[in-house]
């Protein structure tokens, strides 16, 4: 630390740093057993790790009141646990146990939140944007002074889902935050493969909605300028698209070998890594030391083993009750 | 009682719910200013304004996807959807969302959505603009499917639809707007689950829905002249189906003509009639026939579109050849 930079306060306090950085790692240490897990074929079907966009969601989500919606993707562990949903259930989820976040009706890709007004993961690219688009207007009919933050990607920009709803929210002057996070892959087809125009935030223009984009790598960049955003749109300004830039370090899926993109390429990023980043500030600010982080993997390691024994000791929904919320059980 | 048309019935109980309950709001296209595609909601935008009558831009996907959202935000959605060939652009906010997110949430969330779209052929429409995909919606889990055929219904299955906690989805066949009939407006709720007795009859059961209850009435009655007696069934609802009433009839009449202006292959009449094989085999006297449309796109001219539809001619026909000659 210079001597000349004493005198000007520093971005973020102690404890709210140590917060995010704690945050971010908790959702590391999630994903990282969440794969494990598969690996040991405790869970099935598709598995989308988060790892490397922790800033985003975590950042992201310090913008909300527990009154705003959250709307999010199939690659949402993040945003799950970010909003407050304990480790234990969504890994019963995840193993497909009755004391799952859905019951085991959704997995890895459906995690719901009542509580928490956390409306999913939507699996089909772009699909939860007209929901989105739904739950502002039901906000904005019943004057009540609440965001509706949207999570997509960059693949979702080029489904018309995406265009119909910034129309609409723009249209109507929703209070609705886009929230794209610009990993630069479709799965594996590169944004400059899949996109005439790149710069995601520019898109908002042709809707005549207000956007910006940010480091998504900087978790106190992303925390800002989010936090100004949602402000913008909690104050009756309308929509708005706030672009994420940030990179996945594992690949789309579980599923996937990774075959679209280069070695060096992945390691030039993991140089940005969210997580190594902000520790750097920490320690730089003296907000960390060891034994802090001793503490905070400790803890964190805690919750997970104990999510783990969770889901694995678990009852699973009895076959019984296979048909029983297709739809609501009317009272004889 | 009052008499009306179809598309007066249904904005009478679009009316009476805007009036008594205020999470209900209409958007669709054109629903507004130009007061509906078929004038069902003309003059409501003038009693309640333009934030409880929305005219939407030409988005399926996003205003029945907003339908959606509005609804698990606390709101009473209406959407209407001009056609139901339109429908297939909101396709996925339908099957992946609305009939899921019940089931895929753990039974967190429940969508008190109603959607009312226009259907069938019969107005030289052509391809694109008169087709009836009602099987397409009865074959998802997790939503319902209404098919009001009279004006008491238009009516009563609207204002009971939006007593539902769950998706409905209601087919308006674009031929029935004109109909007239009388609407009870005391009466609020029409039970949606259940199929009607349309006319009663011993000797072969006619069973149809929306579009194709007047021609099956109809094709009843020149029956009745050769001395064949009919009965007609009036499904109401494709989802969830009252197979008690169509087993009952078959019980009575030992003999079936399902009639549905659907394509024959893979048809809602397939479904009916694999349901009376599976429950009711025992009691048929002869297999079960259907009258459905010819599996063309619809064409424009009006010969050809006639001969494409069920017409009463066939129903009578096909009726006729279920039944053993009299004396």
């Amino acid at each position: 630390m210079g001597m000349n930079s004493v005198s000007e306060p520093l971005p973020v306090n102690r404890e709210h740093g140590l917060f995010l950085l704690q945050e971010m790692l908790r959702i590391r240490r999630f994903e990282e057993k969440a794969a494990e897990m598969y690996s040991l074929q405790k869970i099935h079907g598709f598995l989308h790790l988060y790892i490397g966009e922790e800033a985003t969601g975590v950042g992201a989500m310090q913008a909300f009141t527990p009154d705003d919606a959250i709307v999010a993707t199939y690659r949402e562990h993040g945003h799950a646990l970010a909003r407050g949903m304990q480790a234990s259930v969504l890994m019963a989820e995840m193993f497909g146990k009755a004391t799952g976040c859905s019951h085991g009706h959704g997995g890895s890709m459906h995690f719901f939140d009542a509580s928490r007004r956390f409306y999913g993961g939507y699996a089909i690219v772009g699909g939860g944007l007209p929901i989105a688009v739904g739950l502002a207007l039901a906000d904005k009919l019943q004057n009540k002074k609440r965001v509706t933050a949207c999570f997509f990607g960059d693949g979702a920009v080029a489904e018309g889902e995406f265009h119909e709803s910034m129309n609409l929210a723009a249209l109507w002057k929703l209070p609705l935050l886009f929230l794209c996070e610009n990993n630069l892959y479709a799965m594996g087809t590169a944004l400059v493969r899949h996109q005439s125009q790149v710069n995601i935030s520019l898109k908002a223009r042709a809707y005549g909605m207000e956007s910006d984009a940010v480091d998504g790598m900087d978790v106190l960049a992303v925390e800002a300028t989010v936090k100004r955003a949602a402000e913008f749109v909690r104050s009756g300004n309308g929509p708005f698209l706030l672009e994420l830039q940030t990179y996945r370090f594992r690949a789309h899926s579980m599923a996937d070998p990774d075959l679209y993109r280069t070695k060096e390429e992945i390691e030039e990023w993991k140089k940005r890594d969210p997580i190594s980043l902000f520790k750097s500030r920490l320690q730089e600010w003296r907000y960390l030391n060891e034994s802090d982080m001793v503490r905070i993997e400790s803890e964190i390691s805690a919750e997970i083993e104990m999510a783990v024994r969770f889901a694995e000791t678990s009852p699973v929904e009895p076959i019984e009750d296979l048909l029983k919320d297709v739809s609501t059980q009317v009272q004889p | 009682m009052t008499k009306m048309t179809y598309r007066e019935a249904v904005r009478a109980a679009l009316r009476k719910a805007l009036r008594s309950d205020p999470r209900v709001f209409l958007m669709g296209e054109d629903v507004g200013r130009y007061g509906g595609a078929f004038a069902v909601s003309h003059g409501l935008l003038d009693e309640f304004g333009p934030e409880r009558i929305r005219d939407t831009p030409l988005s399926e996907s996003v205003f029945v996807g907003a339908g959606i959202g509005a609804a698990l935000g606390g709101m009473r959605p209406i959407v209407e959807i001009m056609t139901v060939n339109f429908s297939m652009l909101a396709m996925d906010q339908i099957l992946n969302n609305a009939a899921t997110l019940r089931h895929m949430s753990g039974g967190q969330f429940s969508v008190p959505l109603v959607v009312r779209i226009a259907t069938g052929g019969g107005r030289q429409m052509a391809a694109q603009h008169s087709n009836s995909l009602e099987v397409w919606y009865a074959h998802i889990p997790g939503i319902k499917v209404l098919t009001p055929a009279t004006v008491t219904d238009a009516y009563g299955m609207l204002l009971g639809a939006l007593h539902e906690p769950d998706p409905v989805f209601i087919f308006e066949h674009a031929t029935l707007y004109p109909l007239e009939g009388d609407v009870d407006e005391t009466e609020e709720i029409a039970d949606i689950n259940r199929a009607a007795v349309r006319r009663a009859g011993r000797d072969v059961t006619l069973i149809t829905y929306g579009g194709t209850l007047g021609k099956t009435l109809q094709a009843a009655e020149l029956l009745a002249a050769e001395s064949i007696d009919a009965e007609v069934i009036d499904l109401r609802s494709l989802r969830p189906l009252d197979t008690t009433a169509i087993l009952d009839s078959v019980a009575k009449t030992h003999r079936v003509v399902i009639v549905d202006e659907g394509w024959r292959t893979g048809s809602f009449a397939g479904e009916v009639s694999a349901q009376i094989m599976e429950l009711g085999f025992d009691n048929l006297d002869a297999p079960v026939a259907r009258v459905c449309s010819a599996e063309v796109p619809m064409p424009y001219a009006k010969h050809l579109e006639t001969a494409a539809l069920p017409q009463v001619e066939g129903i009578v026909n096909a009726a006729r050849n279920l039944v053993p000659r009299h004396g």
